[in-house]
């Protein structure tokens, strides 16, 4: 469940959990405070009720702090996604095309593939366009996302840390069998990956066959 | 709050159920104008559509209990989770509570005898019907059900064979109605008001509609041209948003957001302001904070105006749009947060008692604060991208809508049930009915939150193995959920039907308007136009007979 596999889920993971808690705090808070109310000033218990108009002090606390704290995670947001928003310079440069309903990769030296291969600890630049109606370039396993257009180019870019497989989703409706847009990136050690690609053009050789569905998101 | 307006000069008139006008049995419906009866309408309207839309989503649940083909294929899951959205947005969710409940009792909540327009609120109604028929007939038409989601996003909705141009004339005549009902109840509020009755003596859920009257009449303009033209381009190919044909499916996402963003204060506001109401009758005393409550709800509806492009994250804005929209949709929270602090407070050193209104506003103001904080989460922008367009989306926005809206809309059936009606429901069968949808809801929406943040998109109708028991519980919580409506329907029915009347003024101890008045109330609402001399929900602690608790069997 947090146990991403790429340069941004540390980030992502973290700002999640800070605003998993500060939900969590103010959802108990008031649900307890409810429930606590609710027993305390039962009918049976507290028949006679005692108006309390209003508080300028607690009015003005419950404006004040709650604004701090999403300013807070505003910005950490935010900082988190500057990180994604540019690719290094030295980036591998991948272009993707999606279609209905698959995933095409080309490589800088001409070679095209299937599935996605990319060395480990390396920054990926992945240039995305389609070539029919809009789909979403998701890989949970990395915390990116990005919408892909036709006629028009966006860019993604992640650095993997731990050789394996992940899941690739489309996450934008794109019709009859966008449920089946599924492909696999193979994050390979820089040998495994440079021997891959320098063998003939269009080949899924190291491509594992087994079809089962590794670290989507443990 | 108001002196005696409830002694009739010349002896008891009829109730608006028995008044005889120019017409007889249903065309007294369908013509009439008076603002009771065309709430009615609504009502019955209303409820049908959600009972589809609960079927098509019933349908979809079932399909998903478990990986692969279960019920029907690919190409009817992508319709049927359309249409689910159309029917439950346009037709259930967005009309609602204004439409029922505002047209029914925004008049007699300021004292006035009708609206502004009345002749054009049964228009709106006729727009409505007009709209939700044509929606019904693209269903039925040869080509097929839409299957482009209730977004309608470009290009795939230029380019897919199935019926969306009538489906989005369908909804741009929805539009006018709600175009229409929105400007009815502006005026409305701002002409009609009973002598006394100044802004800050309005009750909290006239506020709420009035908030709401105002997005629906500037912003649904915007929806409306925008379908307009997508119809065109599907039909004369010019280049608008198709970018085959040189057109930017990014500004159609603009335009279609700049209006179903604060379309989502459209349905959230109403229901706050069902909440306002309720709250002090059940706590027995004042509202906390009326002035902040009241203001709370134009600012959400001023800020929830700006917000639209955090649906847009993933689209590849520039730096600089995506930081003043994630930063607004941050702000927007504050006033929501306000709110269920204030109505937390007012539970304070009350006299609560627990009748079937009473819990569904609770339960409105947990699932509600579970859906406002997930959608904080959504505004920060890196987490945004990881579970954008996954079911951690559509948990948020049915604990928004339906855990919020929906349980709003139920609280105020409960609540002005009898009044409407003359007839009262079971209360503990009423009850059973809400344990049922509470828990029912939670069970099929909270799974969706855990799935979604492990990585399952939203609108699959196939899935990785890994996900199948958060699907099965979500299917089993939809069970639960379906059977507490429809309880909760036939305890309602029951009590319709039964030939035991209701006219006690004030079961539940309310202190705005209309429980002054006749049960049901009269044709034109007051005997006499009340004068107001006080803001509402003032309980007079030390008067006995305004703490006597009426018994309510």
């Amino acid at each position: 469940m947090f146990n991403g596999a790429s340069n941004f889920s540390h980030d992502v993971d973290a700002i999640f959990l800070f605003t998993l808690a500060v939900s969590i705090f103010f959802l108990v808070l008031i649900t307890g405070l409810m429930i606590y109310f609710v027993i305390k000033y039962n009918r049976k218990r507290n028949p006679k009720a005692t108006n309390v108009h209003s508080n300028m002090g607690l009015e003005i606390a419950w404006t004040i702090i709650p604004t701090i704290l999403v300013l807070i995670m505003f910005w950490y947001g935010w900082m988190g996604y500057t990180d994604m928003s540019e690719a290094p310079e030295d980036a591998l440069t991948i272009e993707v095309t999606a279609q209905m309903w698959k995933w095409g990769f080309k490589y800088e030296n001409g070679k095209t593939a299937d599935s996605l291969y990319v060395p480990v600890n390396k920054a990926i630049k992945l240039n995305l366009t389609s070539l029919d109606v809009n789909h979403a370039f998701y890989i949970p396993a990395f915390r990116i996302k990005k919408d892909v257009y036709p006629n028009q180019s966006r860019m993604v870019w992640f650095k993997s840390d731990k050789i394996g497989k992940y899941d690739i989703a489309c996450a934008e409706y794109c019709g009859l069998n966008h449920s089946y847009m599924y492909n696999k990136i193979n994050v390979l050690s820089e040998k495994d990956f440079n021997e891959w690609l320098a063998t003939g053009v269009n080949t899924d050789s190291l491509a594992v066959k087994d079809s089962t569905t590794q670290v989507i998101s443990n | 709050m108001s002196e005696a307006i409830a002694v009739p000069k010349n002896g008891k008139e009829p109730s608006y159920l028995d008044y005889q006008g120019k017409h007889k049995g249903l065309l007294g419906w369908i013509l009439s104008t008076d603002h009771k009866r065309i709430g009615i309408l609504y009502l019955v309207a209303i409820i049908s559509f959600f009972l589809v839309g609960m079927t098509f989503g019933f349908l979809m649940r079932l399909e998903l209990i478990a990986p692969g083909r279960t019920i029907m294929d690919a190409q009817t899951y992508n319709s049927f989770f359309t249409l689910h959205g159309v029917i439950m947005i346009f037709l259930f969710v967005i009309p609602g509570i204004p439409a029922v409940f505002g047209n029914f009792f925004l008049p007699i909540l300021i004292g006035a005898k009708d609206v502004a327009f009345p002749r054009l609120n049964l228009l709106s109604w006729y727009l409505y019907i007009i709209g939700g028929l044509l929606a019904v007939t693209s269903i039925l038409m040869p080509g097929g059900p839409m299957d482009t989601g209730w977004t309608f996003y470009i290009p795939y909705s230029v380019r897919t064979g199935t019926n969306v141009s009538l489906a989005l004339f369908a909804a741009f005549v929805l539009g006018f109605s709600s175009i229409v009902t929105g400007l009815n109840f502006v005026t409305t509020v701002h002409r009609m008001r009973a002598p006394g009755m100044d802004w800050f003596k309005m009750p909290l859920s006239v506020w709420s509609i009035y908030s709401t009257a105002w997005v629906q009449v500037l912003a649904t303009p915007i929806i409306g041209i925008t379908f307009l033209l997508v119809i065109v381009e599907r039909a004369f190919g010019v280049g608008l948003f198709d970018p085959a044909l040189g057109g930017d499916p990014v500004l159609f996402q603009h335009l279609f957001w700049i209006y179903s963003h604060p379309a989502v204060y459209i349905m959230i506001l109403p229901a706050m302001g069902v909440v306002s109401e309720i709250i002090p009758v059940f706590a027995r005393r004042t509202i906390f904070g009326y002035k902040f409550i009241a203001m709370s709800s134009i600012a959400i509806a001023l800020f929830g105006s700006l917000v639209w492009a955090h649906h847009m994250f993933t689209a590849g804005m520039s730096n600089t749009g995506q930081f003043i929209f994630s930063l607004l949709t941050m702000v927007v929270a504050i006033p929501s947060a306000i709110k269920v602090f204030n109505w937390t407070a007012t539970l304070y050193k009350g006299s609560i008692e627990l009748s079937t209104p009473m819990l569904f506003v609770l339960a409105f103001i947990f699932q509600f604060s579970i859906g406002g904080l997930t959608g904080v989460m959504q505004g920060v922008l890196s987490i945004d991208i990881m579970i954008h367009d996954t079911s951690f989306i559509v948990a948020h926005f049915h604990y928004v809508m339906f855990g919020g809206t929906g349980f709003g809309l139920f609280a105020a059936l409960h609540y002005w049930f009898p009044k409407m009606f003359g007839k009262m429901y079971n209360e503990r069968v009423g009850k059973v009915a809400f344990w049922h949808l509470f828990v029912g809801f939670n069970t099929l929406y909270f799974p969706m939150f855990i799935m979604g943040w492990l990585g399952m998109p939203r609108r699959y109708f196939d899935y990785l193995p890994e996900f199948q028991i958060y699907h099965l519980i979500s299917t089993i919580g939809s069970w639960i959920l379906i059977a507490g409506v429809l309880i909760m329907i036939t305890n309602l029915i029951k009590a319709l039907v039964s030939g035991k009347k209701f006219t006690e003024k004030n079961p539940w101890g309310g202190e705005t308007l209309e429980w002054q008045i006749e049960t049901p109330p009269i044709h034109e609402n007051f005997y006499e136009i009340p004068t107001v001399h006080e803001t509402p929900y003032q309980y007079k602690q030390n008067e006995s007979e305004t703490l006597k608790t009426p018994e309510v069997k």
